[in-house]
């Protein structure tokens, strides 16, 4: 029989953006407790494990071959009309780094919560929040058929892109299917790759998203896509399936090959939201919507993000205030963090869905003639306005 | 009578695309299975978001 629990912290959820906070929470002192509705933390994975190096430093992650597969040197930007652009890791300014094993890597950060003095539990849910003077104050949780209420004086919503956490407490996180992509993806042995790059394939290949190729080991690769879900017509089952069924079978290097995993979901690739919190709740990682919108990738802004609401649900504890007010110190840190990038990442997004393939080889073209020592969105864009400058009309303003 | 989303389990991968996308949060991934709540409006939203089209429309034409 279950009983009631009562914490400081209760973190819903334990990926990246869970198990950060959590570790943060607890090693500033707040008796906290993470709950993960899967029997296992990090599986099954839901993500194409392509991760930059740069951030892990900032948050005290050390680099562990027990999760990392690969290291790439660099990535290359194939256009459809199959030209290249080859970043190496110096010019992109160090963001290629590691193909990660997603599940050994959550696990990992599991573990420093852990350490730091985190309870866990997994096979356990939230289904409902429990309300105190008008603020959440927990949620009643299930664990094995048996239904139990977890107390809590803050509560943290790290609840993933099916987040309905945040939506019961009534923040806003709902999305447009323009700011969403859906995705497919093999792990895929015995193909012929170049181990030195993670490759990107745009265009109508994958509308309104991309085909990632990220090296697992010398012949081995996640091979995976994401498409706009407002390009995705009604009746049209399983689309990103297809279009990557369909981009495979057009490459002999990647056909030859053999699936070992397959892996679905979805990701948010949003403006950053107004609100991420409530009295007495906190929204980090996808459930915030803090994914990068351009690239997809979530795992970098979870962490650190997570790291800003573990700090600020500790002060909290502290000084007795649950308040939304309160939590905007955590507001204020993550925007410091990444707001802008995200905002400008975005409109970058938004620009490059509407692109045809005949764009794209032509930007791809501008790019694949420079030799630039750092990339970043606004170089990109500087770039191919010198050339064509009708492209990027849209975004003067954010090129000047 | 509008068509109604359904679920092939068979092809279910458990990943939460259709949770996240849904207007009204009419959908909750239990561990291994998707829940259809009452308050689905039969917007079709989970159908075309499932990347492996386990979920479809039907009911009369």
């Amino acid at each position: 029989m279950m009983h009631d629990l009562e914490y400081d912290v209760l973190v819903v959820g334990a990926g990246p953006a869970g198990s950060v906070t959590a570790k943060h929470a607890a090693r500033n002192g707040a008796r906290t407790l993470m709950i993960e509705k899967r029997q296992e933390i990090g599986s099954p994975v839901r993500c194409g494990e392509g991760i930059a190096r740069a951030w892990l430093d900032e948050l005290g992650i050390k680099p562990d071959k027990k999760w990392i597969s690969w290291q790439v040197t660099g990535a290359r930007i194939f256009s459809p009309n199959g030209s290249v652009v080859k970043l190496t890791e110096k010019m992109a300014g160090n963001e290629v780094g590691y193909v990660i094993e997603r599940d050994n890597f959550d696990r990992a950060l599991a573990e420093d919560a852990a350490s730091a003095g985190a309870d866990i539990m997994v096979k356990t849910s939230a289904v409902e929040l429990i309300r105190k003077d008008g603020r959440v104050a927990g949620v009643k949780a299930k664990h094995m058929g048996e239904s139990f209420n977890i107390r809590a004086k803050v509560v943290i919503g790290a609840d993933g892109f099916e987040s309905q956490l945040g939506r019961w407490a009534g923040i806003d996180t709902s999305l447009k299917p323009s700011d969403v992509n859906v995705c497919f993806e093999y792990t895929m042995r015995h193909i012929d790759h170049d181990p030195n790059f993670n490759d990107f394939y745009v265009g109508s290949c994958a509308p309104g998203g991309y085909i990632w190729v990220f090296v697992k080991g010398p012949d081995s690769a996640n091979i995976g896509i994401g498409t706009q879900l407002s390009k995705i017509k009604a009746g049209e089952r399983g689309a990103p399936k297809r279009y990557l069924d369909a981009f495979i079978a057009k490459h002999p290097e990647y056909a030859k090959g053999t699936p070992i995993r397959e892996v679905a979901g979805a990701v948010s690739c949003c403006q950053p939201l107004d609100s991420v919190t409530a009295d007495g709740i906190m929204l980090v990682g996808d459930a915030a919507r803090q994914i990068d919108p351009l690239t997809g990738g979530g795992v970098a802004n979870s962490c650190r993000a997570g790291k800003v609401a573990g700090e600020v649900a500790a002060q909290a504890v502290k000084a007795g205030d649950f308040s939304k007010r309160f939590f905007q110190a955590y507001e204020k840190g993550w925007r410091a963090r990444f707001e802008d990038q995200m905002f400008r990442n975005w409109m970058a997004k938004e620009k490059l869905v509407t692109l045809s393939d005949e764009t794209f080889d032509k930007a791809c073209e501008v790019l694949a003639e420079a030799k630039l020592e750092v990339v970043n969105t606004l170089e990109i864009l500087r770039l191919i306005q010198r050339k064509y400058p009708e492209l990027i009309k849209e975004f003067e303003d954010m090129i000047k | 009578m509008a068509k109604k989303p359904v679920i092939d389990r068979d092809y279910c991968m458990h990943c939460g695309a259709c949770v996240g996308c849904c207007p009204e949060n009419a959908l909750t991934l239990h561990e291994v299975w998707i829940e259809f709540l009452p308050n689905c409006t039969c917007c079709g939203i989970c159908a075309r978001a499932c990347p492996a089209g386990a979920i479809y429309m039907e009911g009369p034409k």
